[in-house]
Parts: C-alpha cells; structure tokens; sequence
C-alpha cells in the first residue's frame, strides 16, 4: 500500500495518468500559439483547444463559445464577480453570496465592497444549505449578481442550485456559482440548473494545476462581463493572454474522463465514504458535521471532540487530510464554515476533513479508519478535557483562562 | 509545516503523561489555556517537604507543539525546586524545540502552567501567589 494514504482530494487531486499521455504532445511537438493564424504550429495547438472546449462543453452541458478557459478558479472567480458588477452597475450594485463560500468569492466581494458594491452574505442553516426563503428577503432591484457554491469544500454539502438560480432570476439578477468540488464529481447541467456563470478547476478533477474555466451564459440572457485582463483579447475578450495549451488539454481530457466515469465513480465513492464516515462516528464523542443529504459523494467532516485537530493529523502522519483546526498564533480562529453551521470553536479545532478520490481505494479507506481510531484514542488519553469529560465535569461551566 | 525531530520525539513519546491527586496538599494544578482556542494544558506538580519537585505530569489538548512544550516541561520541571522552577522561561522550550514564531503561543503556555500549577501549591500551603506578568498570547 501507498504511504502515506491521500486523503485531502478537495485540497487538490492527482493527475490522472491519461490526462498526462493527452497533454504531453502540447509540451513538444505541439508547442504552438494557439493565437498564431498563420502556419500550422498555431493550427495545432488551436486544434488541441477547440477539442478540449468541446470536452468541457460537454461535461457542464453548454456550446463551446460559453467556455472561458482562465489560470483556475479562483481566476474564474474574480473574473465573474468582478466582470459583473463593472458589467451591469447601471443596473444596480448588490451583489448576494453566503458566508461559506470559498474566499475567491467572499474576499472578492469585499474587494468590491470599497468600489461601491453592497454585498449581502447569508448565512447558512445548521446543515450548510442556504435558506431559501432568507435570500428571496435580500433580494432587491439592485441586485445584480447571486453568487452560492455549488458544493462545499470544507463538508461537501450541496446547495439547492435550481432553486437559487431561480429565485436570483424571478428578481432579474445573474446566478454564478462556484462549482470547484462540483464538476467532474456530480451531474452539473447549466441549463438544468440554471446557472449564468460558473467557475471551476482542472486540478479539482485529475486534471493540471494552473487551468480552469469560467462557463459564461451566451442565450437566455446573453451574459457579458468585463475582462479583468487586459492584452490580446484571447477568449472573445474576456480573458486576455496566451492560452495554456498543454493545462488546456489536460483540462479537456480530465473534463472527459469524469464524464464518463462518473456515475459509477460517485457510487464507488460514495460507498467508501459512508463505510468511513459510520465506522469513525461510532466513536464516542463524534460528530459528522454538515448535511449529510444533499452532499458530494468523496466527502466526510468528522469532529472528535476533545482532540485537537492538528495535533490529530500529526498523531496520523501516515494520513494526508486536513483538519478545521488552525494552532497559530496568527490564526488561532477555527474554520469559518463550520463556525458558520453553529459548530462551537472547539468543535471546529476537533475536525478533520476525508476527501476520498479517484486513486483510493477500499484498503486505503481500511487502513484510515484503524489509523483514525488510533490516533483519536491516544490524544485522548493525552487529553485533559477527555478525563474532565469523563469524570462528568461540564466543561462550559469551567472558566476559562482567556488565551 | 515541518516539526522539529524534538518535538516529533516527545509528540510520539509524550513524558509524564497522567494525573496526580490534586487534592493532595503536596499537588499544585495548573489548567490554562481555552478549548475554544484549541489548546488547554493541565500541568500537575508533586513537592516534597524542602520544596523540591519529586514528580510532574501533563496532559495537553492542543497541537503537537502544545504536547511537547508540556512534555518538555514536565522532564525539567522534576528535581527542581520551587525556586529553581520559576526561572524556567517560555524562550528556554522554543529553543529547545526549535519552535517556529507561529508556534511560540505553546511555550509560553507551558510557562504559564508551570506558574499556575505552583501557585496553586503555594496558596495550598499557605503561601501567597506570586504576582505574574501577564504573558501576551
């Protein structure tokens, strides 16, 4: 068996092995400007591109023009965001996200917060999931722009995307979502779900780091933003710069994979994840955090209260996952999201996040669990709020000294 | 972030891990620290009749850092005598750890369990506390 076992695939995945093999030629031999239009290095390469626009195209179920290929998405983010409310600030200037989104799209809001931008961020239910009939009251005339994640990347939740885009459409404004830990993983259709624009990323889905998308609406309305880059007018203006050919492909062959693979993929997975997910929270003391319904199938958040959960992931070095939890002394703040859901901070510092993938495997799963157990158990006995906990002293009568 | 090989040894063989009588007249407790900040150390001192530390256990919630500050802690606290207990400064354990600056917070932590668990032993036998300069986390 591998060591250490991988486990953080919302962090980033590895590159399928097939997505290599497509892309390598683009390095070499087919190193063109896909820009260039007069000699064949540039054929090439272009063809290499517009293949790969038809692979996302079908993926996400838009035409090939609705594809902006950018560096990622956080890229994509900022392009949507930021091209929207320059776009349509004759219209108004409110823009809508929740406090759980990726900080591509909160700290972008709050760049445009000092352009003049009023940003409302809902909050979310206990569950993760935005409530719907809270954003239907933020709704205003101004609101130009509806920005909620597709699925959660701390736990994995799903939000109620149709019915969003619907309510952002029934008041005239955009929807964008954030599809990052979505495409590739579970059905996405624009169209189905009514989305207007959407970010995502090939290194989310055994594609390269570096490239992603943006899926720009081009029919029912027609979407404009402006280009947050300016230079050649590469990808119908909206993103200027020369096109990352071989991340491009790679981005295409990764798009096709997950296509084909997927509904079999997100049963596999989804059935490790809950043999993971029900064996750990047999535990005592043990929380799943997030809806556990609506949710990505690679995805479990795990609390195991009275452990910390970096001092956990070190206990489980034998185990590549993340934890809610940051000990520095510049962020002693836990996780955001799961603050967000009601989570108390020491819940949150307990956490840690599986993201299952493509590579792992039932033995992998196997061994995390016995890994887990192990370790949680040991911390425990190193634990002081365990024993407290144990000889029935209630911890939140205990004052605390401030820190 | 990479740990220390000193930190990685006494995260996976933490010292004197336990629990002593802390109603014992000869135990002082220290409990500093807040779950909500993801660290909480309990640090306990066992001194004999001419004030020298015969014993000293911990146990720690918090990162691995926070476990080897107050494992260290523990190892020099034992043989020492009160006095002696006192000059050991938060500086001491992030030299011996080689802790990095984001990780500093753990060792001034262990310093002030190490003051909290003897003025928990100095005003159970009667002694005042001793006034201490109020660490910045």
């Amino acid at each position: 068996m591998k060591q250490p076992i991988y486990l953080d695939n919302n962090a980033t995945t590895p590159l399928d092995p097939r997505v290599l093999e497509a892309m390598l030629p683009y390095f070499t031999e087919k190193f063109g400007n896909a820009a260039s239009r007069n000699h064949a290095f540039g054929w090439v390469a272009e063809e290499g591109v517009d293949y790969a626009r038809e692979q996302v195209a079908k993926l996400i179920g838009c035409t090939e023009k609705e594809v902006i290929f950018t560096s990622g998405a956080t890229e994509a983010d900022n392009l949507a965001i930021k091209g929207v409310f320059e776009m349509y600030k004759e219209k108004g200037n409110h823009i809508i996200t929740a406090v759980t989104e990726h900080k591509a799209v909160l700290d972008t809001c709050k760049h445009l917060e000092k352009n003049g931008a009023r940003v409302t961020y809902l909050g979310v239910k206990e569950d993760g999931l935005v409530d719907l009939a809270e954003l239907e009251a933020a709704m205003t005339p101004e609101t130009i722009l509806v920005s909620i994640m597709y699925g959660n990347n701390e736990i994995g939740v799903i939000q109620p995307v149709k019915e969003i885009s619907a309510i952002a459409h029934k008041y005239g404004a955009l929807f964008m979502t954030d599809a990052t830990q979505a495409v590739g993983k579970i059905p996405v259709d624009v169209n189905a779900d009514g989305i207007d624009l959407m970010a995502f990323s090939a290194h989310k889905m055994y594609g390269p780091k570096g490239v992603g998308a943006l899926y720009v609406r081009r029919k029912n309305p027609r979407v404009k933003v402006t280009s947050q880059m300016d230079g050649g007018g590469h990808e119908r203006g909206m993103r200027s710069g020369t096109l990352n050919v071989p991340g491009i492909v790679g981005l295409g062959k990764a798009c096709e994979l997950c296509r084909l693979e997927m509904e079999s993929e997100a049963i596999r997975l989804s059935g490790l994840r809950d043999r993971l997910e029900s064996t750990l929270n047999q535990m005592e003391e043990s929380y799943v955090n997030g809806n556990v319904e609506h949710r990505l199938p690679h995805v479990a958040n795990i609390s195991f209260k009275y452990v910390e959960g970096e001092g956990l992931m070190m206990a489980m070095s034998d185990l590549a996952v993340s934890s809610g939890s940051a000990c520095t002394s510049a962020s002693l703040e836990p996780s955001y999201v799961l603050k967000s859901l009601g989570l108390s901070d020491d819940l949150a510092h307990s956490s840690i996040r599986y993201g299952l993938g493509r590579f792992t495997t039932e033995e992998d799963i196997d061994h995390a669990i016995e890994i887990t157990q192990k370790a949680v158990n040991h911390l425990r006995e190193l634990s002081p709020l365990w024993e407290m906990f144990k000889e029935g002293i209630d911890l939140s009568k205990i004052e605390w000294a401030e820190h | 972030m990479a740990y220390s090989e000193k930190v990685i040894d006494h995260y996976n063989n933490p010292r004197n891990v336990g629990t002593l009588n802390k109603d014992s007249k000869f135990v002082g407790t220290g409990l500093v620290g807040a779950p909500e900040c993801g660290d909480v150390m309990r640090l306990q001192i066992e001194v004999s009749e001419d004030n020298v530390i015969t014993d000293a256990k911990f146990k720690t919630f918090g990162c691995g850092s926070a476990i080897a500050s107050s494992s260290l802690a523990t190892e020099w606290l034992k043989g020492k005598t009160i006095d002696e207990a006192l000059t050991i400064d938060n500086m001491d354990i992030v030299e011996e750890l080689a802790l990095p600056p984001v990780k500093i917070h753990c060792s001034v932590l262990a310093e002030d369990a190490i003051k909290s668990a003897i003025n928990d032993y100095r005003v159970k036998n009667g002694l005042e506390a001793i006034v201490l300069e109020k660490s910045h986390h």
